[in-house]
């Protein structure tokens, strides 16, 4: 397809959103979710070159009337009394708030409202002409749901931000959430719009949380058709990922001609994660946001707004991972060989993990999967039903 | 969990009188499949099924418009006698009744007379619920010595954390009837410190299994 219709030294305006205070962000110490990673992932950039002054966006913070687009009024009040601790245990379980996944925690209220203001900045940079793509790793934060904080997240940032994309721009928009877990919080509320389009590539939800993202959930009443998942089987590889984002991504896109895209960029499908079961490498993240630009470029005049999402392996993976999307929207180039020194040197200093010295993986990187054939076959089925109602989807895909 | 707890209680329901072109109406109109009929005082005297009505009815190639088939009574295609269930049955009895006869729906009687309907899906739906997969969970599979008092002693493990169980299910072990598995849905993203605490008091975690990794 437009493969090569941008050349190699092309250079997209692209924002970074970033603000130490996403770090304001922490349930607890010993708690999986860390926004530390954020700033691994920004030094790293800035240690390879590739991040400068002018990037930045400032985050801001999320009003409550922003918040409200996706989230009840008593939601939002119970988590602005948790931030100040008035909040009890028992009135703060309705809300999910409390639990070992979303512990309170002082000023949580203030913390989400960032992100998801560093979102809503990253939408108004791109739609307001400033540049063609930005990138919140502060945000995607797609378990929160309207009344009920879950999975580690309280305000759903995306969710928020592409009801604003509807109400302030009133544009079509394409959700794509590579997050090793159902994107179910954006998914469920877009559900019934046909103007807003989730696709969701995740392990299947048979023994991971959610446990939700089955192909047959389409979307209900005018949002039927309008919602993809592709449950992949834990140990699944780079190859039949890759296959089956690629096909679903340029089949999905071409059939909703979306004006904008937003994609959730989870780091967690790696085979370093301790979260999930998935076994990919490096290779996908440099594949992922390539293809996003791509397609941003030939359907949206290059509207694509990046967010982070889920990551649990904060040394070895996720600052790769998240560089990458940087690199790759600016430049379509991912790095490639040694990791720059004077990042190492600093950080191995207080990895726990002895940290990896290229961009990429090496070959051999996990023992064989046993069952590798048979999950690829199990895949491909997968890919098969979830866009078997796409219209011209025999067409389409002759022609791979 | 007992019938009157998932039955619905809103019966589309014909008159022996009827015919069978009302009932072929009626099954179209609502999306169903079987139709009880009951007499004056709404007691069960029999039951329709889409089929039985389908059989009933003209073939599509033939054109006339009136069929006369059609105007038959409903009384002569109904199956008769109906086997009903009582609202305090319990659920897995229904299964069975709907696995060993081979039917999809049993009408709901209390002093003989109509007061729900349950069909397989409504059974499927409740079978969702007792599994647990409709609401945000983490499953964790247990292998287990099949002795008494086991159970509370591997839940106990989970109660150490503030976690929420949506389902604890028990399936019998096929290579060794000696072992049970305890399949449990906990409401958790991070269900790595609960392995870890069952790990440690020394249980067979069979999984979440960790991928073959290097390091």
């Amino acid at each position: 397809m437009a493969e090569n219709a941008r050349d190699d030294n092309m250079s997209c305006p692209s924002g970074f959103v970033f603000s130490n205070d996403f770090t304001s962000y922490r349930f607890r110490d010993d708690h999986p979710f860390n926004q530390m990673r954020v700033i691994l992932a920004k030094e790293l950039l800035e240690a390879a070159g590739a991040l400068h002054e002018q990037h930045f966006i400032q985050p801001r913070i999320a009003t409550e009337q922003e918040l409200a687009l996706a989230h009840s009024p008593t939601y939002i009040e119970a988590v602005k009394k948790a931030s100040q601790g008035r909040l009890s245990e028992e009135d703060g379980l309705e809300y999910g708030i409390g639990t070992e996944d979303t512990p309170m925690f002082k000023g949580m209220h203030e913390a989400s409202s960032l992100l998801v203001g560093g979102t809503l900045a990253a939408i108004d940079a791109v739609m307001e002409g400033e540049v063609e793509h930005a990138l919140n790793l502060g945000g995607g934060l797609h378990h929160g749901f309207e009344r009920k904080a879950s999975g580690f997240c309280i305000y759903n940032d995306g969710a928020v931000g592409i009801k604003y994309l509807r109400e302030k721009y009133d544009v079509k928009v394409l959700y794509v959430d590579t997050d090793a877990h159902h994107g179910d919080g954006v998914q469920w509320a877009f559900y019934d719009d046909p103007n807003v389009c989730t696709f969701s590539i995740h392990e299947t939800g048979r023994y991971l949380f959610p446990g939700t993202g089955n192909v047959n959930e389409r979307g209900l009443k005018e949002g039927y058709g309008y919602s993809f998942n592709l449950p992949i089987d834990a140990f699944t590889e780079d190859d039949s990922f890759l296959h089956l984002y690629e096909s679903a991504f340029r089949e999905i896109v071409d059939y909703f001609q979306p004006d904008v895209i937003v994609t959730q960029n989870g780091a967690d499908a790696h085979f370093l994660d301790p979260l999930t079961h998935l076994c990919s490498t490096m290779k996908i993240f440099e594949r992922i946001p390539k293809l996003a630009h791509e397609l941003a470029h030939q359907y949206c005049n290059g509207k694509w707004i990046a967010l982070g999402g889920g990551g649990y392996d904060i040394w070895r993976v996720v600052p790769r991972a998240w560089a990458q999307i940087w690199k790759v929207m600016n430049d379509d180039v991912a790095f490639e060989g040694p990791l720059p020194e004077e990042w190492l040197r600093k950080w191995s200093k207080e990895s726990p993990v002895s940290l990896p010295n290229d961009w990429h993986d090496p070959e051999d990187s996990y023992k064989p999967i046993p069952r590798k054939s048979e999950i690829t076959e199990k895949n491909a089925q997968v890919l098969e039903k979830a866009l078997q109602l796409i219209p011209n989807h025999k067409r389409m895909n002759g022609s791979f | 969990m007992l019938v009157e707890e998932c039955m619905k209680t809103e019966v589309i329901t014909l008159h022996p009188d009827a015919t069978i072109e009302t009932a072929l109406k009626l099954l179209h109109k609502h999306h169903i499949r079987h139709i009880p009929i009951v007499d004056d005082d709404n007691k069960v005297i029999g039951i329709v099924s889409d089929r039985d009505v389908r059989d009933a009815s003209p073939s599509i190639f033939e054109n006339d418009s009136q069929p006369e088939e059609l105007q038959n009574a409903i009384s002569s295609i109904m199956t008769s006698p109906v086997t009903t269930v009582h609202p305090l049955d319990f659920v897995e009895e229904v299964a069975s009744i709907f696995y060993e006869q081979e039917i999809a729906c049993v009408p709901v009687t209390r002093n003989n007379v109509l007061v729900g309907i349950i069909t397989e899906k409504d059974m499927l739906y409740t079978l969702i619920q007792l599994t647990g997969t409709h609401v945000q969970s983490s499953q964790i599979e247990v292998k287990v010595i099949n002795k008494p008092g086991i159970l509370p002693q591997v839940t106990q493990v989970f109660g150490k954390r503030k976690v929420n169980i949506s389902s604890v299910l028990i399936y019998p072990y096929k290579p060794d009837p000696n072992y049970k598995i305890i399949v449990v849905r906990i409401q958790t993203m991070n269900p790595l410190p609960t392995i870890d605490d069952l790990k440690e008091a020394g249980y067979e975690v069979l999984w979440p299994k960790m991928p073959g990794m290097t390091t």
